[in-house]
């Protein structure tokens, strides 16, 4: 196998996801031990950095909803070499764009009596957006979630060098 | 609607699905729309599934399931009615009633919207109204029609000047020029036997002139030998592709020609029943063309022993559309003629063995069956002695866009694109849409290619472009009609359609990348490959030819970063700093 030199650092993010995604990760169970020889982590939910380092892969869960949202994505973009939108809300906007007919100020003043102003708090997008409408995105992993087999035979294929394919019974089901 | 009404509608149509369709339209010109109990209803007396009544009520852009307002107007969105100044047009149409663009007002009587290209290009800009037709816009216009609909004056009163529609012939041929009374091309087909008329027309070469360019004659000898206890003939009089209006103008000047047509398929292939199926946006011609089957039905064109001829018996229908163009495409026709959906279906079979209600059916374009009369007239060899080789007769073009004649020009089979630039007054023109945005943008290099099937095919359709024009503004209007028109039925083209129109808004607003280019090429591929029916197979077309001919004008339009933001992530911030009331550092976003 066509293993890398060294190990390569990875960085994770959950923007506008449910975290299903990284849940789906963690299903890969005891390779999990594997992957960790391969890889090390940077930022990531799984290590709490708060900000991302040079990386060789970056891996983002959940579309774009705010403005915050845009500014981890960019991050990551000037951070990392190849940049993967993992999961439908990455891909497309996935379930939070359901709000894009709506307008987002009836949204935040039907759920707020009084709608907040803290400048810590993000402000929405207008819409939902998937991650490429924002940067470069060098690989799209659909599935809500992708499966853990179709995320770990992404990533080996990827860590080894080779042109990610994933075939039947990982996207393809008919 | 009262039940009455309801009740003497449905009497009217025999309580038959099959003409659901014509029902609905009826129907809501009484009602205003399609209201949930007026589907129930006519789902109940006409013993259908409730779904399958909704299910055509949505599919048609002409049906509207929500209230529209007594007045509902529709700019006709064609690249030709944009040149000549619609888009300025309709806002101030909008602002003078105080209307929302596609919105209805507040007091639910009026809404303005956009519609496909309504086939008056050479005389737009033009509206619909209640799907009544005004060609012609300009500024005393709207502000005529505004005040019209202010004062709630009904539309039937509406001063008739209003919507006389021209017919604008600039060149006539053989087809154009003819002047034969009802039933005499007719006259001479049934002189002949069904068997050696089909020899006529193989003789004669004729191919189709809605857009395949398929035999006429094996078309009709395949319906004519397919097994079935009944056959079936319809005159597709859909006219859905942006820029042709031929067919508008030929079931104006030579209907009887086209009847004279269809009843010779029938003679020859044995049916009893016929339709025309007319577009929604030509309901104009709509009276016209019922006076004209009546009067056929009284001098014995029509109905029993048709011209005297012991058991030929035929008889002509009249089917609206209700705005969609895939039902242009032949088995989406039929479809809709059998009061449903217009979802293509799956070919083969083809409709010449399965068509109308299953039966072998032939569908033709109106300008062939117009073509076969002339052969009646004339014989197969003098039809095939004009044109070239492999295209025979005449062919009758849309000319719209910058020249200074725009209108109907019949030249033979093999007319060069300069001859009929120069014929309309075209004044350098940088390029030239033949067969509209499912057709080919031409460049100069080729304006001395033919008009003809073995060259440059056509459905018709000829758009010219000056040299101010912008193609891509072309490009991206076509791109938004074919997003529009997709069915929806298949996920390549549903897809494909609107993320090839987002990539083109995309360039257009200034916003793209190489790798726009990149994914408008990829679809465009997928399009083609694996689409199921024609439109979205050419949806690509315009895209492909501005890309292959004028990169230039593509590239000149991308900005120069390697990647940027498909909308401006600073103004989509605007909506929450609106209600929060911030204005802080971190209530921005750069745009790079
Ligand atoms: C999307 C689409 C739209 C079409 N629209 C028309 C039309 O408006 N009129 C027409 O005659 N043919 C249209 N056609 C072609 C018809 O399917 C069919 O080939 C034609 O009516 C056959 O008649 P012809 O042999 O006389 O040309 C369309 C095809 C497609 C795929
Ligand atoms: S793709 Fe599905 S699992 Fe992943 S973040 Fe979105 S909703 Fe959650
Ligand atoms: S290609 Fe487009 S128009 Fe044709 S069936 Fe598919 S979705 Fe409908």
């Amino acid at each position: 196998m066509n293993a890398p030199r060294r190990k390569l650092k990875v960085a994770t993010a959950s923007l506008a996801g449910c975290f299903g995604c990284h849940m789906s990760l963690l299903d890969i169970d005891e390779r999990l031990f594997a992957l960790l020889e391969l890889v090390e982590l940077d930022r990531s939910p799984l290590t709490d950095k708060k900000h991302c380092g040079p990386c060789d892969l970056g891996l983002i869960e959940g579309g774009l909803c705010n403005a915050e949202n845009v500014e981890v994505l960019r991050e990551f973009r000037r951070s990392c070499k190849v940049l993967v939108a993992v999961g439908a809300c990455a891909v497309n906007g996935g379930l939070p764009a359901q709000r894009n007919h709506l307008d987002v100020r009836d949204c935040l003043k039907a759920v707020y009596p009084v709608v907040p102003n803290d400048p810590e708090l993000p402000l929405p997008l207008d819409k939902v957006h998937p991650l490429s409408d924002v940067v470069r995105i060098d690989y799209f992993l659909p599935g809500c979630p992708p499966p853990a087999e179709a995320l770990w035979q992404f990533l080996t294929d990827l860590l080894h060098g080779r042109t990610p394919q994933l075939g039947h019974g990982l996207i393809h089901y008919d | 609607m009262t039940p009455a009404a309801l009740h003497a509608l449905l009497e009217k149509h025999r309580h038959d699905p099959t003409r659901l369709v014509q029902i609905l339209r009826e129907a809501q010109d009484v009602a205003g729309w399609i209201s949930p109990p007026l589907i129930t209803e006519v789902a109940g007396h006409l013993g259908v599934p409730r779904a399958r009544v909704e299910g055509v009520a949505g599919f048609y852009s002409f049906f509207a399931t929500q209230p529209r307002g007594e007045y509902r107007v529709l700019f006709s969105d064609d690249i030709t009615d944009r040149f000549h100044g619609s888009e300025r047009l309709r806002l101030d149409l909008c602002s003078q009633l105080g209307v929302e663009p596609g919105k209805l007002r507040a007091d639910g009587r009026v809404s303005v919207g956009v519609t496909s290209c309504t086939g008056l290009c050479e005389q737009g800009p033009a509206l619909l109204v209640n799907e009544h037709a005004i060609p012609r816009l300009d500024d005393a216009r709207i502000a005529q029609v505004a005040e019209l609909i202010a004062t709630r004056h009904p539309l039937r009163e509406w001063p008739a000047e209003l919507f006389v529609v021209d017919d604008s012939i600039e060149l006539r041929g053989w087809l154009l020029g003819a002047s034969v009374a009802p039933g005499e091309a007719l006259g001479h087909a049934l002189a002949l036997s069904p068997d050696a008329f089909l020899e006529q027309l193989a003789k004669s070469k004729l191919r189709g002139r809605g857009g395949a360019g398929f035999s006429t004659a094996d078309k009709w000898r395949s319906a004519k030998q397919a097994p079935g206890p009944t056959r079936f003939v319809v005159c597709n009089a859909d006219e859905g592709e942006p820029g042709t209006f031929k067919d508008r103008v030929l079931l104006r000047r030579q209907l009887d020609l086209v009847l004279d047509g269809m009843t010779a398929c029938a003679w020859t292939i044995g049916a009893q029943r016929g339709f025309v199926y007319l577009r929604g946006e030509y309901r104009f011609l709509e009276a016209p063309i019922e006076a004209a089957l009546a009067a056929r039905r009284k001098a014995k064109l029509l109905g029993r022993d048709v011209l005297g001829h012991r058991g030929f018996d035929f008889d002509v229908e009249l089917h609206l559309g209700a705005g969609a163009y895939v039902c242009g495409e032949e088995s989406a026709l039929l479809e809709s003629l059998e009061g449903r959906r217009g979802i293509p279906r799956n070919r083969p079979p083809y409709p010449v063995t399965n068509g109308y209600l299953h039966q072998p059916t032939v569908v033709n374009n109106v300008e062939t069956f117009a073509s076969v009369a002339l052969i009646a007239l004339h014989g197969g060899d003098a039809f095939a002695a004009v044109g070239t080789p492999k295209s025979s007769g005449t062919r009758v073009h849309s000319v719209s866009g910058d020249c200074a004649k725009p209108g109907l020009y019949e030249l033979p089979m093999g007319a060069t694109v300069r001859a009929l630039l120069d014929a309309c007054g075209a004044v350098e023109p940088q390029a030239v849409q033949v067969g509209g945005p499912s057709g080919v943008l031409l460049s100069p290099r080729e304006f001395d290619r033919r008009l003809c099937f073995e060259d440059v095919p056509s459905a018709g359709a000829f758009v010219v472009f000056g040299p101010e024009r912008d193609l891509l503004d072309v490009v991206v209007n076509y791109a938004h009609f074919f997003a529009h028109e997709s069915c929806g039925f298949c996920t390549p083209c549903r897809v494909g359609t609107t993320l090839l129109e987002r990539s083109l808004d995309a360039i257009d607003a200034g916003r793209g990348t190489r790798r726009d280019v990149k994914e408008a090429l990829r679809l465009s591929r997928m399009l083609r490959d694996s689409s199921h029916c024609g439109l979205g197979h050419t949806a690509c077309n315009p895209f492909l030819s501005l890309y292959e001919k004028f990169k230039p004008t593509l590239e000149r339009r991308l900005s120069s970063l390697d990647f940027v933001p498909t909308f401006d992530v600073d103004e989509a911030l605007a909506a929450a700093r609106e209600v929060t009331g911030r204005d802080d550092v971190k209530a921005h976003l750069e745009d790079v």
